[in-house]
C-alpha cells in the first residue's frame, strides 16, 4: 500500500478552505493549519464559541457559502481526510529535499513550537490592512476598519458609540454597514475616491453584476441607517489627547488635492480607517518564491515557482473572498493531481478559472479607483509618528532619502522605521511614500516573533535518506 | 441593538478580571481587547519613547499596538489572548519588563 500524500494548507480562510476541501476530496491527506481557534479566516471570522451566538450570520455576507465550506470541512474531518490544527501560528516553512516542514507556535502564549511535515504546501495566508498616517492616527480610538470588523465578528463588541469610517477601498462599505447594523452610530463614511473614478472604469465593473449588487446592497444598508457618505473626502487629522474625540475631514479636488476651506470637524469616539490591503507573503519569501510587486507570483495552476508550493487568495494579490475561493479550489485540485504524479486537466476547473479571470480584472479596475489620494505622503506633517512601534516621525523618515536610502531596508537602518515589533508591516507603505523607495515585501526570515527557546529546539536539517 | 443582541448571543456567566486593580466584567470567549472595549477602555499601554497611550489598532495580531501585561506576562497581544476568570491585567508601560 502506498503512503498517502500530505498537503499542508496554511490559513483556514476562504482560499485555504477551498484548497483543503478540493485536495481532500481527491485523496490527499490534508493538514489545515491556522492561527485562529476556528476556521473562517478574517472574512468568515466566527464569534468565540463561548459567546453562544445563535445568529452569527447577522454579521456576515454570503453565509451560505460559509455553510457549504464549514459542512465540507466537518465531513472531511470526520472522515479523517483533513486534520485541522487551530491556534497554530506558522512562523516559517522550510523546504528540504522533496518535502516540507511547517514550523508553528502554539496557542495565545506562542512560546511552544511544533513542526508539521508535508509533501507539498498551499500558502493561503491572506492579507492585512494598509493604513496611511495622518496626525492623530496613533490615538486610542483610531483602529483599522478591518480591525473594528474583526473585533465585532469575533468578540461581538463595538469600539465605541459614535464612529467615523474613513479611507479608501471596497472594505469600508461592509465595515460601515456592519457597525451601524450592530448598533453604532456611524457619523460618516469618508471615501477619498469619487464616483467619477468609478464611472470611468464602468466596463470592468459592469462585468461583475454580482459584485455591483453587493455594493448596492451595502449602500442601501447605509441609507437605512442614515449614514452620511462623503465621497472624495479624506481624514486630515484625528483629535484628542489620551483618546479620540473628533476627526477633521476635508474635500478633495479632482486631482486629489485638499480643497482649501473645506475642512470640517466631526465629533466621534472611534475612527475606523483603512486604505486597502496588503498580502501576507513572509512564508512565500522565506521559501524563495518569486514575488510580483507585493504579491506571490503564481501560474495558471496557482503554483509558485518553488516546486511543491502553491499559493491562493489574498497572498497572490488582494481580490476578496470570491476570488480566494476560486484560486483555492484550483490550487487544491492542481496540488492533488501533482501529488499523485499526474498532470491536471484545467478543463475540470473551467468555472473557477472563468471566475478567477473576471474577478482579477474587476479588482484590478477597483485598485485604480481606490488609490490613495494624490499627495498623501507630502501632507504628513514632520512631527507625525509614522513607525508606530519605534515612534519614528515623518520628519525623521524624510531624512533617509538624502542620506542615501533607495530601498526600505536602508531607510530602516538609517531611521529605525520598521525595526520594531511589527517589523514594518504597518509603516512600510508610508516609509515608501515618504522616501520615494519602492514598496517591496519585507524579506523577513520569520513570519512572527519566535522565542529563542523555540528556535534553539528546532531540529537540525535531516540528511536526505536517499 | 447591540452586537450581542444582533447575533442572539447567549454567553455563559460573566467573569471578573482586574485592570490595574479595578474590576472589569468580561464575557467568556472574548479576548482581553474585546473585554476591555466592552468596558469602555480603549488604552492599556504607554509607548517606550514618548509614553503615549495605545490600545487596539489592527485587531488581528499584526501591529503589536495592543500589547498588555496579563498575569505578570508582558507583551501579550490583547487582541489574540482570551480572558480567563480572575485574570490580572495591567497597563503596560515601556517594554513591560520590571528591569526596564
Amino acid at each position: 500500500m502506498t503512503e498517502r500524500m500530505r498537503l499542508a494548507v496554511v490559513g483556514a480562510g476562504p482560499a485555504g478552505l477551498a484548497g483543503a476541501l478540493a485536495a481532500a476530496a481527491r485523496g490527499v491527506d490534508v493538514t489545515l493549519i491556522d492561527a485562529a481557534g476556528q476556521a473562517g479566516g478574517q472574512f468568515y471570522r466566527q464569534p468565540a464559541p463561548a459567546l453562544n451566538a445563535r445568529r452569527p450570520e447577522a454579521l456576515h455576507h454570503q453565509w451560505r457559502t460559509w455553510q457549504r465550506l464549514s459542512d465540507g470541512l466537518a465531513r472531511h474531518l470526520a472522515a479523517g481526510r483533513i486534520t485541522h490544527l487551530t491556534e497554530h501560528h506558522v512562523w516559517c516553512v522550510r523546504r528540504e529535499s522533496d518535502a516540507f516542514r511547517v514550523h508553528a507556535l502554539l496557542g495565545p502564549a506562542q512560546e511552544e513550537g511544533v513542526t508539521v511535515r508535508a509533501d507539498a504546501v498551499l500558502l493561503a495566508t491572506g492579507g492585512y490592512e494598509r493604513v496611511l498616517p495622518f496626525p492623530g492616527w496613533t490615538l486610542p480610538g483610531v483602529v483599522t476598519a478591518g480591525g473594528a470588523q474583526a473585533m465585532l465578528k469575533g468578540g461581538l463588541v463595538l469600539p465605541g458609540r459614535r464612529i467615523v469610517v474613513a479611507g479608501t477601498g471596497p472594505l469600508l462599505l461592509p465595515v460601515a454597514a456592519g457597525l451601524a447594523t450592530a448598533g453604532a452610530e456611524v457619523a460618516a463614511l469618508v471615501e477619498s475616491a469619487g464616483p467619477a473614478a468609478l464611472l470611468r472604469r464602468t466596463p470592468e465593473l459592469a462585468a461583475q453584476p454580482g459584485k455591483l449588487a453587493e455594493g448596492a446592497w451595502y449602500a442601501g444598508q447605509l441609507v437605512r441607517h442614515r449614514v452620511r457618505t462623503l465621497a472624495r473626502h479624506t481624514v486630515v487629522e484625528a483629535h484628542g489627547t489620551d483618546r479620540l474625540t473628533a476627526v477633521t475631514v476635508a474635500a478633495l479636488d479632482r486631482a486629489g488635492r485638499i480643497r482649501p476651506g473645506s475642512a470640517r470637524r466631526i465629533p466621534c469616539d472611534t475612527l475606523a480607517v483603512g486604505h486597502g490591503m496588503l498580502p501576507h507573503t513572509d512564508l512565500a519569501e522565506t521559501l524563495g518564491c518569486t514575488l510580483n510587486g507585493t504579491d506571490v507570483d503564481v501560474d495558471a495552476e496557482q503554483r509558485t515557482d518553488v516546486p511543491g508550493v502553491w499559493a491562493a487568495g489574498e497572498t497572490t494579490g488582494i481580490g476578496g473572498a470570491a476570488l480566494a475561493l476560486a484560486e483555492g479550489h484550483i490550487a487544491g485540485r492542481s496540488a492533488a493531481a501533482r501529488l499523485h504524479g499526474t498532470v491536471p486537466d484545467p478543463r475540470t476547473w473551467a468555472a473557477a478559472d472563468r471566475a478567477r479571470t473576471r474577478l482579477r480584472a474587476f479588482f484590478a479596475a477597483l485598485d485604480t479607483v481606490y488609490a490613495p489620494p494624490a499627495g498623501w505622503a507630502e501632507r504628513i506633517p514632520d512631527d507625525t509618528v509614522v513607525c508606530r512601534c519605534e515612534e519614528v516621525t515623518a520628519g525623521e523618515v524624510r531624512t533617509a532619502g538624502p542620506l542615501g536610502a533607495a530601498d526600505l531596508r536602508t531607510a530602516k537602518l538609517l531611521t529605525r522605521a520598521g525595526m520594531g515589533w511589527c517589523q514594518g508591516r504597518m509603516c512600510a507603505p508610508a516609509v515608501a511614500g515618504l522616501t520615494g523607495c519602492p514598496l517591496t515585501p519585507g524579506r523577513r526570515p520569520f513570519a512572527r516573533p519566535v522565542p529563542l527557546g523555540v528556535l534553539a529546539n528546532v531540529p537540525d536539517d535531516e540528511t536526505p535518506t536517499r | 441593538m447591540n452586537p450581542l443582541e444582533l447575533a442572539r448571543a447567549r454567553p455563559g456567566e460573566t467573569c471578573t478580571v482586574t485592570l490595574d486593580g479595578r474590576s472589569v466584567e468580561a464575557l467568556p470567549g472574548q479576548t482581553v481587547a474585546a473585554a476591555l472595549w466592552a468596558a469602555g477602555v480603549t488604552a492599556w499601554r504607554s509607548t517606550r519613547g514618548a509614553g503615549r497611550p495605545r490600545g487596539v489598532f489592527c485587531g488581528i495580531g499584526v501591529c503589536f499596538d495592543c500589547l498588555v501585561t496579563v498575569n505578570g506576562r508582558a507583551n501579550q497581544r490583547a487582541c489574540l489572548v482570551p480572558v480567563h476568570p480572575g485574570d490580572v491585567i495591567r497597563t503596560q508601560e515601556g517594554t513591560g519588563r520590571v528591569d526596564d
